[in-house]
């Protein structure tokens, strides 16, 4: 009984962990309507700029989350106003292959700049907390914490601010939106900014889990996929529950499949969505 | 030099049956394998294992085809009513899935150290040189082959009928193309191609092991289609063996610039591929040789 619950307290942790690039994912393509490949360079790329506040200047997770958050919407950013955008008009299929390209420069570049080892975050090590027979560590506590808070700051924005309200209009309606006198283009960039950034804050919330390295946002791609299919592409509270739904799938199979499965667990969770519901939960048509 | 050439030869056909493959439902059906290198990798584990256990090349080769097949439906079963994307998604994963089983399922595939002793036919009886010789005919003979048939199919009714479902599926439905069916066997033959490509690298390098069949190797072949023409299968060839030169050019890098770790190579070459191919969806995106779109035929 108690590893059952062990598995489902960690999949709660892995679900908020991987709720939060599922929702830049899903924010991006509920707006610019095409799958970024690019969200996987983009942990990495958030991974990396809080790694290096972490070891250059001694930054704390909080401080490293905002910078992470800065670093990798501007790669975000960056990469839609300088390669991305111009391809929008070629189709969305276009401009998603093209993202796979980005992905591959940029994670290419941190791995010019920090080459292939796993670099870990330098903090306090502190000993695992018991109740009962589970075990949980305080450093994952903080984390799931801040991916809550986080979150909430992302419904926050989306639900009270302009440009949250700009972002989910042209997300709802993109000529309807035009006619009110919203730029698309703005939302756009706002957009990628959010997206990315909410990314390269998983890339943290993850390196200080477990580590860093230019592979790090790959390795995670197809479970962050499962989340937003799961959730119904596009829907960001979707993304949520999607995310805890992989999270504690993922986690509960392993108690029957190797651990080095964990990623064909998301890929299964997709085929099964795609077969019997392919909206996803929570998501509007997908056909 | 002779031998380095030969190499590169039959590398560039292989990537070509690869790309012909990417360009039947790319070029031919608007849909995309984001998981190549997995359906290539399938080919080679399929023809690695049926050899290993006996049969003749030939056997494995079909087995490879039928992996291919088989592969495809997979994919294809979940997706095909769906928007592209989600086709885009599911392959990625199928990909990543095929490693993982790849790396863990020592029993079949042998895990990570590979399956080394892939029969090389007639290798002992030709020699070294000869094999050489031999492996580039007849992989470009295969090349030629399937290009002379998907060549056929892009001028049939079949293949007009692909490229009506990718400018508009909806209309095409409405002039009674079974667009479902067709989208369902465009894909299974572009598999058994990729995967039949993978086959004859298995055959070609004797040994085959996970990291053989990296996810850059379906960005190869994006970047060799879209440079070559998309919709064209000699400009996806043509596209494939540019790739090939390109990729052994970028390898002068490290003597272009000096002063670097060979991670820091490696990560510039990767660079360059991936630059390549957005420059070529900026610069020409209808590739080398372009689509040729014969005019509707006049009323009369």
């Amino acid at each position: 009984m108690s590893v059952l619950l062990q598995a489902i307290l960690n999949g709660v942790m892995t679900g908020t962990l991987i709720a939060v690039p599922a929702i830049g994912f899903t924010a991006i393509f509920a707006v610019l309507r095409y799958p970024s490949f690019a969200i996987a360079a983009y942990v990495t790329v958030g991974g990396f700029a809080g790694w290096f506040a972490n070891s250059l200047w001694g930054a704390g997770v909080l401080p490293a989350l905002a910078i992470a958050f800065l670093v990798a919407g501007a790669a975000g950013v960056a990469t839609e106003e300088g390669a991305l955008r111009r391809l929008r008009p070629a189709g969305a299929l276009t401009v998603a292959i093209a993202t796979i390209a980005a992905n591959l420069i940029l994670e290419n570049v941190t791995r010019f700049l920090f080459g292939n080892d796993l670099r870990g975050y330098d903090l306090p090590l502190r000993p695992d907390l018991r109740f009962a027979d589970l075990r949980i560590g305080p450093q994952q506590i903080e984390n799931v914490l801040l991916a809550i808070l986080v979150m909430a700051a992302v419904f926050a924005f989306l639900r009270f601010t302009r440009y949250g309200k700009a972002m989910r209009a042209v997300a709802d309606n993109i000529d309807l939106a035009r006619l009110k006198g919203i730029d698309p283009q703005r939302v756009a960039v706002t957009t990628l900014f959010l997206g990315a950034g909410l990314a390269g804050v998983g890339g943290v919330l993850l390196a200080v889990d477990t580590s860093i390295d230019p592979l790090a946002g790959a390795r995670i791609l197809l479970t962050v996929f499962a989340a937003a299919v799961l959730g119904g592409l596009g829907s960001i509270p979707g993304a949520v529950v999607g995310a805890f739904a992989v999270g504690i799938a993922e986690e509960l199979s392993l108690l029957a499949v190797p651990a080095t499965y964990r990623s064909a667990i998301g890929f299964a969770a997709i085929l099964l969505m795609l077969t019997f519901r392919p909206r996803g939960i929570l998501g509007e048509r997908a056909s | 030099m002779v031998a380095y050439l030969l190499f590169a030869l039959t590398l560039g056909g292989i990537y070509g049956l690869l790309a012909l493959s990417l360009n039947l439902i790319w070029g031919g059906a608007g849909m995309v394998n984001l998981g190549l290198a997995g359906f290539f990798a399938v080919g080679a584990y399929a023809s690695a294992i049926v050899t290993g256990a006996g049969a003749p090349v030939p056997v494995g080769l079909a087995a490879a085809l039928l992996a291919g097949v088989a592969a495809g439906l997979v994919v294809t079963f979940s997706t095909l009513r769906l928007r592209d994307d989600y086709l885009a998604i599911v392959t990625l994963g199928f990909a990543e899935v095929v490693r993982l089983v790849a790396l863990n399922e020592r029993w079949l595939t042998n895990g990570s150290d590979g399956i080394s002793g892939v029969p090389a036919p007639f290798k002992a009886a030709l020699g070294i040189a000869g094999f050489n010789l031999f492996y580039l005919a007849l992989v470009s003979g295969i090349v030629l082959v399937v290009w002379a048939l998907l060549r056929r199919l892009d001028g049939s009714p079949f293949g007009r009928a692909l490229k009506a479902i990718r400018e508009d599926q909806e209309l095409a439905g409405f002039a009674g193309k079974p667009v479902l069916r067709f989208k369902l066997q465009a894909f299974a033959v572009s598999a058994a191609v990729a995967g039949l490509a993978g086959a004859l690298y298995g055959h070609y390098q004797t040994y085959i092991s996970p990291d053989h069949f990296q996810p850059l190797i379906t960005i190869y072949i994006f970047l060799a289609v879209s440079a070559g023409g998309v919709g064209r299968p000699s400009g996806a060839l043509i596209g494939a063996y540019g790739v090939v030169f390109f990729l052994e050019a970028t390898r002068f890098v490290a003597e272009v610039v000096p002063a670097l770790q060979p991670v820091q190579v490696a990560a510039l070459r990767e660079m360059l591929v991936g630059a390549a191919l957005i420059l070529v969806f900026y610069l020409r995106p209808q590739g080398v040789l372009p689509e040729r779109i014969p005019p509707a035929p006049r009323m009369s």
